[in-house]
């Protein structure tokens, strides 16, 4: 049981830490496209090879196979035999889809569907088999390019070979298009070359280990390199100096012999080499078991099309997730702890004994002890703090992806990147982020012509910006494109009678439009956009957050749209309300203002809707006592106070009898024990230990709208 | 959600050494209510507190009371009263409310039942029960497992799990 739950939280780590790596080697194929420079190689390299190494260690053997040939390509380049071509990026682009998919799977403990990857194992055979590096000689079978380079004789020095810089692990490959003439008789017997790292030992690797492993399979020849061996006074015996020449004489296979060396880690170099006896030419029988067996170089391009990149379905549920923290932060809580126990011992002391004189320093302990709880509360809340670049990283490689698809040019400008916000606002704001961003690459931004028949630069520019405001963040998608279209989002509301035909709506109230389910002004229907879903689907994910959204556009300049969120969702900042004897919170983000109203501004419609005249706007006016029934101090609403609350672009006056303090409080849910109650978003639990039940604005003016009667169109 | 909200461990799992004091017999709660004697299985009683101030949600049936903070969790209190149709009673020190902790389809919740006043545990072996008649005074026989009598009276022996779950209500929901 235990050991179970062990392994399950060893193999989290491991799909964390992949996914991570995914996204590594992404975000630099990305860099690449921009120039090549050498770390980016191995960086995206080091990610895929953890990525293999964890996969086959714990059995995903697909996700290894192919992480293993991606990986052959990236070594190529890393070693500067192969030149980054863009073509090349696209099909590591394309692999790096794919693993990502096979871990999801792997994840999720469905099988792993190879559809995508066998496509991409042939493209990637294609591109390892279209341009041999030109000192690979035609003559040498099956063997990379690195183990060419390796003088055959048989005192070989591993250390020394000039082109050694990064040591590697060869694998063998099949060459999709094997050399006729080639000495290729029956395999007769394998040359190892072992050339440790320095820290051999240090891993817990012994040589001699190995080599009596290896003799098991069949009788072995062991030469010792000792040309690296330092002066006997300089020796350190901790360090491995030495590198061998292993001949092992007899047709095993070259799996086996892997498998010993399973355990050196990758920065020692070992290269396999097979000799073939002489005779029987052109019987290739016993071929050393390719680690990765390729369909010969079946151009599946269409099939790798059809892919659509990165379908990012596939992580919702499971929400318990786990958290990567920083470890100043959590420096920072163990400092607060200690602090509390010091304090908690000052107020220990006076239990003991206590002396009248004693007040000042026993006030002086609970006015500490109040700091160290308030500090520890922020500090702790900090945990759950995570920046924002951990959403936006996925922009680029969906911008790249996209402009390439519609044939736009863009330059994506993210800034603000460091701007923290609580992790589950963080996982929730992904997908309308997408959405964003979508809709302002395909409806937004204009093609490059149209671009410049505008007196615009060819390149539009996407921007997008993270910052703090008050105790919100906000998070703006703009770009520099055509803007909205007013005129088209009024005549198509029209046409689907969303609203009036002779209804005069402000410019907000037009934009708030393309929020309504299935309102779409889109000509053709795409695949990215247009369909009328997603903008009314943003709207409600960011009200559920707590948050709303704004439109700004100016035509043939562009659009800003612009998100406001909470911090947090597990603390709000609250306005406290009572109603009768009874006490609510609303969350300040949705108060506009509160009013004591006067009966000039108030009037009434169809003798039951009543309205308040807040400055030019007339707003309906919610009675709480009502809708919540309870019995208030006052049915007259002017000896009441009108609370003017808005959300989804909407505005209503709430009438409460008193406001009480404001304050920040705990959102507890209500329907772990209980269950939803529609106008409320949980509770919280006031000072004296009573709880307190915090209204859900957006909500409370839904459940309000609909036993009014009122219509969606009436907008704003 | 996970099956353990600060909750007890699963009753299931304790039932042989804690249920049952000898060979099929199983030990049940009893309160007073109205005059009548009903019980719980003592598994699912998680506590019994005094008296707390409760705080009416809207939109909820007279014998939902409201929620209480139960050290930091949102409790729905149902009154047994209200909900057998009795005459209500007024609240004082004596009054009681038995917290239980039932397994609802998003997993354990917990809600406290205020009944007139907590009676006693008895042990009754399953042979000891009898199956319900259609209907027992002021509560459906659905919610009822069986009479037991012990010493010259009858006690009621409820499945509150049912019968809280119904009254609570959200079993539907999803959870969010």
């Amino acid at each position: 049981m235990s050991i179970d739950m062990e392994m399950e939280e060893i193999l989290n780590l491991f799909f964390e830490e992949s996914f991570e790596g995914i996204d590594i080697m992404e975000s630099g194929l990305l860099t690449l496209e921009d120039g090549a420079d050498r770390e980016t190689i191995n960086t995206i390299f080091r990610a895929a090879h953890s990525i293999k190494g964890g996969a086959g260690t714990f059995g995903f053997m697909e996700i290894s196979e192919f992480t293993h040939s991606v990986e052959t390509l990236l070594d190529e380049m890393r070693n500067g035999t192969r030149s980054i071509t863009p073509d090349a990026i696209q099909v590591l682009l394309q692999s790096v889809d794919v693993i990502r998919e096979m871990t999801q799977s792997a994840q999720a403990k469905t099988p792993i569907v190879m559809t995508g990857a066998d496509a991409l194992s042939g493209e990637l055979a294609r591109i390892l088999a279209q341009k041999v590096p030109p000192g690979a000689a035609p003559a040498a079978p099956s063997i990379a390019a690195n183990a060419a380079a390796t003088p055959p004789a048989v005192p070989p020095s591993g250390t020394t070979t000039p082109a050694q810089a990064q040591p590697t692990v060869v694998a063998v490959k099949r060459e999709s298009n094997p050399e006729p003439a080639a000495p290729a008789g029956p395999l007769e017997a394998w040359r190892i070359v072992f050339a440790p790292d320095p820290n051999l030992f240090k891993t817990c690797n012994d040589p001699m280990r190995i080599f009596e492993e290896l003799a098991n399979l069949a009788p072995l020849e062991v030469t010792a390199n000792t040309d690296a061996l330092p002066a006997f006074g300089l020796l350190d015996p901790t360090q491995c100096f030495l590198s061998w020449t292993l001949l092992l004489r007899g047709p095993v296979e070259q799996s086996r012999i892997v498998e010993v060396f399973d355990w050196v880690d990758a920065s020692s170099k070992i290269v396999y080499e097979p000799i073939y006896g002489v005779g029987q030419a052109g019987a290739p029988a016993d071929r050393p078991a390719a680690e990765h067996a390729q369909p010969p170089a079946a151009r599946a391009t269409p099939a790798a099309d059809a892919h659509p990149p990165a379908p990012t379905a596939a992580k919702s549920g499971g929400e318990a997730g786990s958290l990567r923290v920083a470890t100043e932060k959590v420096d920072a809580l163990i400092n607060l702890v200690g602090e509390l126990v010091i304090t908690q011992s000052m107020l220990g002391r006076f239990a003991e004994k206590y002396e009248p004189s004693d007040i000042e320093a026993l006030r002086r302990s609970l006015a500490q002890l109040t700091r160290n709880t308030r500090e520890l509360q922020e500090s702790v809340m900090q945990i759950r703090m995570l920046p924002i670049g951990f959403s936006f990283n996925r922009f680029p490689r969906l911008v790249h992806d996209l402009s390439r698809k519609l044939g736009k040019k863009v330059d994506l400008k993210l800034s603000g990147e460091n701007t923290e916000l609580d992790k589950t606002v963080l996982e929730k704001i992904g997908d309308p982020l997408v959405h964003l961003v979508r809709n302002a690459l395909d409806h937004g931004l204009e093609a490059p012509d149209k671009r410049l028949a505008a007196g615009k630069s060819e390149t539009g520019t996407l921007e997008l910006n993270a910052f703090h405001e008050g105790g919100s963040i906000i998070i703006e998608v703009k770009d520099d494109g055509a803007g909205l279209n007013k005129e088209r989002i009024l005549s198509k509301a029209r046409e689907r009678g969303l609203v009036d035909q002779d209804a005069q709506l402000t410019d907000d109230a037009i934009y708030n439009l393309i929020f309504v389910a299935g309102f779409s002004t889109a000509d053709t229907v795409s695949d990215l956009s247009g369909r009328g879903v997603g903008m009314d689907v943003v709207r409600r994910n960011i009200n559920d957050l707590g948050g709303h959204v704004q439109i700004f556009s100016v035509k043939g300049q562009g659009s800003t749209i612009r998100i406001r969120l909470p911090l947090t969702l597990a603390i709000l900042e609250g306005q406290v309300l009572r109603v009768g004897k009874e006490i609510y919170v609303a969350s300040l983000v949705s108060i506009i203002e509160t009013v004591q109203s006067t009966r000039e501004n108030l009037s009434c419609v169809a003798g039951r809707t009543e309205l308040f005249r807040h400055r030019t706007d007339y707003i309906p006016i919610i009675r709480l006592h009502d809708l919540f029934g309870i019995e208030p101090d006052s049915r007259e609403i002017s000896d009441g106070l009108l609370v003017v609350l808005e959300a989804d672009g909407r505005r209503v006056a709430m009438l409460v009898d008193e406001l009480l303090a404001q304050q920040q409080v705990v959102i507890k849910s209500l329907e772990t024990n209980f269950k939803q109650v529609p106008g409320l978003a949980g509770a919280t639990i006031h000072g004296d230990g009573t709880v307190a039940l915090i209204l859900d604005v957006p909500g409370l003016i839904r459940t309000f709208l609909e036993q009014q009667g009122m219509h969606m169109g009436r907008a704003a | 959600m996970s099956n353990s909200n600060g909750t007890p461990a699963n009753p299931n799992a304790s039932a042989p050494e804690a249920g049952r004091s000898q060979a099929g017999s199983h030990q049940y709660l009893s309160f007073f209510l109205g005059g009548e004697e009903y019980a719980t299985d003592i598994l699912k009683v998680q506590e019994i507190k005094g008296w707390d101030t409760v705080t009416r949600v809207p939109y909820s049936p007279d014998y939902l009371l409201g929620v209480i903070n139960l050290r930091g969790a949102i409790v729905p209190v149902v009154d047994l009263r209200v909900r057998f149709a009795l005459d209500k009673a007024e609240f004082d020190a004596a009054t009681v409310i038995i917290v239980v902790h039932v397994a609802g389809t998003r997993g354990n919740r917990i809600v406290g039942i205020v009944v007139d006043a907590v009676s006693d545990v008895y042990s009754v072996p399953a042979d000891k029960i009898q199956p319900p008649p259609d209907v027992i005074g002021a509560v459906d026989h659905m919610y009822v497992v069986g009479l037991a009598s012990l010493d010259d009276k009858l006690v009621i022996i409820l499945d509150i799990e049912r019968l809280v779950l119904s009254s609570v209500g959200g079993e539907n929901q999803a959870a969010a």
